[in-house]
């Protein structure tokens, strides 16, 4: 790969150096990022109505092209501090791979959906996204625990 | 008399400093990552106030107490933590 990007743009270039920052630059915009975003909704949405906006999420993301690592639903929690005058939230969490420019977009929906009351994506570096994994074997084996 | 004794004699026992080396945890136990969606282990660096405890206290090195102070901001953010309270512990 990187021989053939030396072989197409250096000879115009020339310069060893400039050609590796392009070479960085175009392999950071093509790759595919990991991020996790975790928001929380009102409590006064019913259970399926929670389904169908956690849906809608996931639907925007794989329409844009990312690919959903794990999901979860940390379900109704009590928070910290109210917000909104709300005293409880429902938490879903989706960790997911894909372009820098799909997060603005998301946040964009988030901002626009009422029912979201708070959000936060999160850009995983490697040691995140080692934890992540940790984290996702860990709980699929507690389940598989449980369900025997 | 008394200054003819050479030893020299303390009213309490002459406190002997035994100060415990503090270190750094994540250093120690190999941990990259500090997670901000777990609160309970956030609260080890918060004080009762909900506050950030300072390096100084905790032992923490520099590189790990700058990512702790990312991970409690984004789990305030969350409201996973709270900005302020009283009684936390």
């Amino acid at each position: 790969m990187e021989n053939f990007v030396y072989q197409t743009i250096c000879p115009q270039i020339k310069n060893h150096y400039l050609c590796t920052r392009i070479f960085n630059h175009i392999i950071k915009n093509l790759s595919m990022n990991h991020y996790e975003t975790v928001f929380i909704l009102t409590p006064v949405l019913s259970d399926v109505q929670m389904k169908e906006a956690v849906d809608k999420f996931k639907g925007i993301l794989t329409q844009e092209g990312a690919e959903i690592v794990n999901e979860e639903e940390w379900g109704l929690r009590k928070l910290a501090y109210p917000i909104q005058k709300k005293s409880t939230g429902f938490y879903a969490l989706l960790q997911f791979k894909g372009e820098p420019s799909l997060v603005e977009k998301l946040e964009l929906q988030y901002r626009r959906d009422e029912r979201v009351i708070r959000f936060l994506t999160f850009h995983m570096d490697k040691f995140a996204a080692e934890y992540a994994e940790k984290r996702k074997s860990l709980k699929s084996s507690k389940k598989e625990g449980k369900e025997k | 008399m008394a200054a003819n004794n050479p030893e020299i004699r303390y009213l309490n026992p002459p406190t002997v400093d035994t100060k415990k080396k503090k270190y750094c945890r994540f250093k120690k136990n190999g941990i990259k990552y500090i997670d901000y969606k777990d609160p309970e282990f956030l609260k080890k660096f918060l004080n009762e106030q909900g506050k950030i405890l300072p390096r100084r206290l905790t032992g923490t090195s520099l590189k790990y107490q700058r990512k702790v102070a990312q991970a409690v901001k984004r789990a305030r953010h969350l409201a996973l933590l709270p900005y302020v309270t009283d009684m936390m512990k």
